[in-house]
């Protein structure tokens, strides 16, 4: 079993027992016996016709389970859908990278996924928002765009014949991230959503929820079309940019960042899916708590985090109801 | 050689096991925070880390294969894990067939062409050895590529048999190892019932050898249930956890 790897007082342990508790009784009404492991044989209905999906085999005209995680059926497809693994790319996925190599017309990114996914100096708009031809002359400043170690948001384009993959980065709200922090967690907590672009407003932060498990905490930057902007204007602009990119981030800034990380830590290790909502609410029970951004990480927190979460499913169960 | 009794006449163990008797089992998903999955695994005193990296890009490109996956594994022994702290160079010859046994093992269970360019790393270490170190690692190695979520055909479990004072022993371990008598390890593939590992040290007449290896087989299946019940629970509580 995985154990959580927090030194916790006899009470905090009995506390988060319960929590834990308190979730799977919650959950077990839905699916009970859904979860299998790896070689578990999975009960289908072998007259009717099916379709085996990810994550199964066939095995002597049984359908045997190759990963651990929840049997779903969906019409005749039957798969499983695994929980802790690396991450599966889905076109139009919105990912968050870090650039590990400049190449040929072409930037390398760690995106969590089992090769390096690659982002062409064709399919991004360059940053002064022209469209035209990529020239030589681009090729050899792509360094002034991305260089390596920079932390990158993208879109997934398509699979290439060879199984590499191809992102594409055509808007302005894609490109560089600065001044934030960037986590790596588990990519099954990421909720698909339409939204994985959140602007909280009342800390004036950019959060990225990437699908790759990736994310983005980050100071809040105002994203214009520089396309709609005259060339003149633009330069000004730019001068402007530089000017604000020396200036640094305020502490209460910073100190937003940090607590907003540090809620999604808590709740990565804690194992809950997340979404803007949930760490919004993670963030403000912390400070109307009045809970220090180092305790955030300890042991009452978790705790804390645990009872609040059993509370609001068992809430929305009802509201269901 | 010393006649030394290793089963008394009470037909004990000299830790007090019965001859056909598994040491204690215990197993921890989750203990890397870095890894793509984890694991530690007892037998005993017997005590393993194993941690999995991967599927992720070839650091060596001369090493990238176009249609399945690459499968790297490295042993290795904590200074701390035996009686006497022994310095060992990294890349003995023990550990470097150890590594290559346990590659070989798991590269027969994990469904590499669905990973294709790509590369998985499986790290081991001992931390406190007492016979068996084999056997642990590999069951190890099962439950931390579990956790990383890597397709496999089945999982595979290992576990050794002896034969000492004319009585096949389950699960030897150090002192029995170190023996000299015959040392059959197994390792199986327990849904398709399927040996993918036998190693013996020693000589063992025929009928005798399958005994013991019926012995080690059985120790194998249990320790496949042990994993199982393991496996399951921690999907359940990931599962639960991770909410709707």
């Amino acid at each position: 079993m995985r154990g959580l790897q927090l030194p916790l007082s006899q009470t905090q342990r009995i506390r988060l027992q319960r929590a834990f508790e308190k979730l799977q009784s919650l959950s077990s009404k839905a699916n009970s016996d859904a979860s299998v492991t790896v070689a578990d044989t999975i009960p289908v209905n072998y007259e009717d016709a099916f379709l085996k999906g990810h994550g199964t085999t066939d095995l002597n005209g049984e359908l045997v389970a190759t990963v651990c995680g929840v049997v779903e059926r969906i019409n005749k497809l039957v798969y499983v859908r695994g929980l802790r693994a690396r991450y599966k790319p889905e076109v139009g996925d919105i990912v968050v990278g870090r650039v590990t190599e400049v190449a040929q017309k072409r930037w390398r990114l760690e995106i969590n996924f089992s090769q390096y996914a690659v982002l062409m100096l064709s399919s991004m708009n360059m940053p002064d928002g022209i469209q035209r031809r990529r020239t030589a002359l681009d090729e050899l400043n792509m360094r002034g765009i991305f260089e390596e170690n920079d932390v990158v948001c993208a879109e997934v384009r398509n699979f290439q014949h060879d199984g590499s993959l191809q992102l594409q980065a055509r808007s302005q709200k894609y490109g560089k991230l600065e001044k934030g922090q960037l986590l790596m967690i588990d990519p099954y907590l990421v909720k698909k959503s339409k939204l994985h672009f959140h602007n909280l407003e009342q800390f004036g932060i950019d959060l990225i929820l990437g699908r790759n498990g990736f994310v983005w905490v980050g100071e809040h930057v105002e994203t214009r079309d520089s396309m709609l902007l005259d060339q003149a204007n633009s330069s000004v602009q730019s001068m402007v940019l530089e000017e604000k990119n020396q200036t640094h981030t305020p502490l209460e800034m910073r100190q937003n960042i940090c607590r907003i990380a540090n809620a999604i830590r808590v709740l990565s290790t804690l194992g809950f899916s997340m979404d803007a909502d949930l760490i919004v609410e993670t963030v403000e029970l912390s400070s109307s708590l009045k809970i220090d951004i180092h305790d955030m990480l300890g042991s009452e927190f978790h705790v804390l985090v645990a009872e609040r979460e059993a509370e609001r499913r068992s809430l929305m169960g009802k509201r269901r109801r | 050689m010393s006649k030394t009794e290793y089963v008394s006449p009470e037909g004990l163990r000299l830790d007090g096991r019965r001859p056909m008797e598994m040491r204690q089992l215990r197993a921890e998903i989750g203990t890397v925070a870095k890894a793509n999955g984890s694991a530690v695994f007892e037998m005993g005193n017997t005590k393993v880390i194993a941690a999995v990296y991967g599927p992720r890009e070839v650091q060596n490109r001369s090493q990238l294969i176009n249609d399945h996956a690459l499968v790297r594994c490295e042993y290795s022994m904590a200074n701390f894990s035996t009686g006497d702290r022994m310095r060992k160079p990294k890349g003995d010859r023990r550990s470097t067939e150890i590594s290559l046994v346990i590659r070989q093992t798991m590269e027969a269970c994990i469904l590499t062409h669905l990973m294709p360019r790509s590369q998985i790393d499986i790290f081991v270490q001992v931390l406190q050895a007492d016979g068996g170190t084999r056997s642990a690692c590999i069951n190890a190695a099962t439950l931390a590529l579990a956790d990383a979520g890597i397709p496999m055909r089945d999982i595979v479990t290992s576990c050794s048999a002896g034969y000492l004072n004319s009585t096949p022993l389950l699960d030897l371990n150090y002192i029995e190892d170190s023996a000299g008598g015959p040392d059959v390890t197994v390792g199986i593939l327990p849904k398709l019932d399927k040996v993918t590992l036998l190693q013996m040290d020693a000589k063992l007449p025929v009928d005798i050898f399958e005994n013991v290896m019926g012995l080690a087989v059985e120790g194998c299946k249990a320790i496949a249930n042990y994993i199982r019940e393991v496996l399951l629970e921690n999907t359940k509580q990931l599962e639960f956890r991770r909410g709707l």
